[in-house]
């Protein structure tokens, strides 16, 4: 653990404080977050909804340590993201994070097997460690028969369940879903939710998941709506 | 060697790319082997040359001969230890395509002035003993399939008419640059089939002399003695000789290197695009790659290393098959390279170019790869 790790607040999970996230196309100022600031406790299920264009991704990827804020603090697992030099933060990532993409995003050449252990490589664990550990994270998603197929052999269900499986392969402390159920049809969708929902309650998975979906969001226990960047509205437990 | 998996799944991602890659880069390795090996073969037969061997030839040209009578006027001279002397011979053997050095020397003087040409005692005997008779070289036997006794029958060109060589010994080389390709045989039988105005005539001579020091103050003293004569002479060291019969053809040296590096730069070319085409498609799953925790080092190497490994494969495959290509066919080029043998040295360099070309062309996408923000390459896709 690094000096700025050990310095960090320990009743939330995630904190952030004034956070400002602009972008800058050729000279001009683009703000998407301003000066926002948020509070997520160690095992809750946060959604966040708003209008596209709204910042929601951006938020999680600022949450998920793959952008960094304009100003502000983000804190997230024990580390000040914003101080972590780019290797460090990938380390962190690694370590903390699992990524949960709308499209899946798979390696279309890696067979689901393949794709599950990316994370386990950049771990000490030796092949048969590693070949457990995967075994275990595509039976908890139910795709244990589904090992060796290839990306464009699964149903977009299935896809979906494989790049979960790859986001909880390394036990992170905290999953990130950006519109998981994007691109999922109702029962499919219904599926994914389900076992996020599992996933929170059952292993004790801190879930940030953006979605579009109130009937998503209804899974969630609290949710935060986003307007132009700044907070308009929470309701649950979220503060 | 646990991301091996990652790096040959993506190669196979694009199988037809990835095989067109590979064979470009094998083809211009090939070549380097082949134009390198004209030049290490050309230095063989400079290595195979000694220091305290001279060779007298026309002062104006190789063509023309020199008499015979120059034997005995040579052999007074000081410091000149021996004397031999021979003729090109130039025959067919069945067909022109098979080609082969075959030389037409005074035995018992070639016999002490080439010891590098190795034999059994008793070969050599019996090709003294037989004005008939022939000797060859291990490799040329080996390709013709003669054994010790074999009548060889060669059409001359140069000397017309129809000879028959009976083989009494099979030599080896002393050293591996040493040319097994040749056929020797006796002088004195092929004057004897000479017309009355061809006879006594001698294509070269060589001098033994002590020492390599000797060769400069010995060559001019010959050089002297002929000076005004009809037939003056030409004397240097068998190595300047060799040099000189090689640079009759042009700066072969130069225009091999221009030929080679061409080869390689231009196939660098289109392996440094192919290599950026394939890391560009692939920005999405690198930011993939980045957000599961790859950091932006590990992302070089990996984008890296599948260049390199592109390249390395066709790399062997290219210096692999020149080595086997040319010791399979066994390629003399009508005898102008008869020891063309693609060296070990020759297929490292080989290897050790396409490690290079395949750094080189990995460094841009693999910097690229390395420097790319997963956010701005997520939203690209999104």
């Amino acid at each position: 653990m690094t000096p700025t790790e050990s310095a960090v607040p320990s009743e939330s999970l995630i904190r952030l404080r004034d956070v400002y996230k602009i972008y800058h196309r050729e000279k001009i100022e683009i703000p998407v977050l301003t000066g926002l600031s948020m509070e997520v406790k160690a095992g809750e299920f946060l959604a966040l909804m708003g209008p596209s264009g709204s910042g929601k991704s951006t938020l999680l990827n600022l949450i998920a340590g793959i952008d960094t804020p304009s100003r502000g603090e983000v804190w997230v697992a024990g580390a000040s993201l914003g101080a972590l030099k780019p290797d460090k933060l990938a380390a962190w990532r690694a370590r903390n994070v699992g990524f949960i993409f709308q499209l899946y995003n798979l390696i279309p050449v890696l067979t689901a097997y393949q794709n599950v252990e990316l994370p386990l490589l950049l771990t000490r664990l030796n092949g048969t460690e590693r070949k457990k550990r995967v075994h275990l994270a595509l039976e908890l998603v139910g795709l244990q028969d589904r090992d060796h197929h290839f990306p464009h052999q699964l149903s977009g269900g299935q896809e979906q369940r494989v790049a979960i499986a790859r986001a909880i392969v390394g036990d992170p402390t905290l999953l990130v879903a950006d519109e998981p159920t994007g691109d999922l049809d109702a029962k499919n969708a219904e599926e994914i939710l389900t076992l996020l929902q599992r996933l929170n309650q059952e292993m004790g998975k801190t879930i940030v998941m953006v979605t579009h979906d109130p009937h998503a969001a209804e899974r969630a226990h609290a949710t935060l709506h986003l307007e132009k960047g700044v907070l308009i509205e929470q309701e649950g437990a979220a503060r | 060697m646990k991301y091996l998996g990652y790096i040959t799944a993506h190669l196979w991602r694009h199988k037809r790319r990835t095989f067109l890659t590979v064979s470009s880069i094998a083809i211009a390795l090939f070549l380097f082997c082949t134009l390198r090996t004209v030049m290490t073969s050309f230095d063989a037969a400079l290595r195979a040359s000694a220091d305290t061997r001279l060779v007298v030839r026309h002062a104006a040209s190789l063509v023309f001969p020199l008499p015979l009578s120059y034997r005995d006027r040579l052999s007074q001279i000081e410091g000149i230890t021996g004397v031999s002397f021979g003729n090109w011979f130039g025959g067919i053997y069945k067909d022109p395509k098979n080609n082969f050095a075959q030389f037409a020397v005074e035995v018992p003087t070639f016999v002490k002035l080439f010891p590098e040409v190795e034999m059994p005692a008793d070969q050599v005997s019996a090709w003294l003993a037989e004005r008939t008779s022939c000797v060859v070289g291990e490799t040329i036997a080996a390709k013709y399939g003669w054994k010790l006794g074999d009548v060889i029958p060669i059409q001359g060109t140069i000397y017309p008419g129809d000879y028959r060589f009976t083989v009494r010994g099979i030599y080896k080389g002393k050293t591996a640059d040493v040319d097994e390709n040749t056929l020797f045989f006796h002088w004195d039988y092929l004057n004897e089939a000479m017309p009355a105005v061809r006879k006594g005539m001698v294509g070269i001579y060589w001098l033994e002399i002590p020492n390599g020091d000797m060769a400069a103050d010995v060559s001019s003293r010959v050089d002297a003695l002929y000076a005004n004569s009809s037939q003056p002479t030409k004397t240097e060291t068998e190595k300047a000789f060799q040099a000189s019969f090689i640079s009759m053809m042009g700066n072969v040296s130069l225009l091999m290197t221009i030929l080679g590096s061409a080869i390689l730069f231009a196939i660098l070319l289109v392996t440094i695009n192919t290599m950026m085409m394939a890391a560009r498609e692939r920005n999405t799953e690198i930011a993939v790659l980045k957000t599961l925790g790859f950091s932006d080092g590990l992302v070089l190497r990996l984008v890296g290393a599948e260049a390199i490994l592109v390249s390395l494969v066709g790399g062997i495959v290219g210096c692999v098959a020149a080595w086997l290509i040319f010791q399979r066919a066994d390629f003399t080029a009508g005898g102008m390279f008869p020891n063309f043998t693609v060296m070990p040295q020759t297929v490292g360099l080989g290897i050790v170019i396409a490690i290079a070309m395949g750094l080189v062309s990995g460094l841009v996408p693999a910097l690229q790869a390395g420097r790319l923000r997963i956010a701005t390459a997520l939203r690209k896709v999104a």
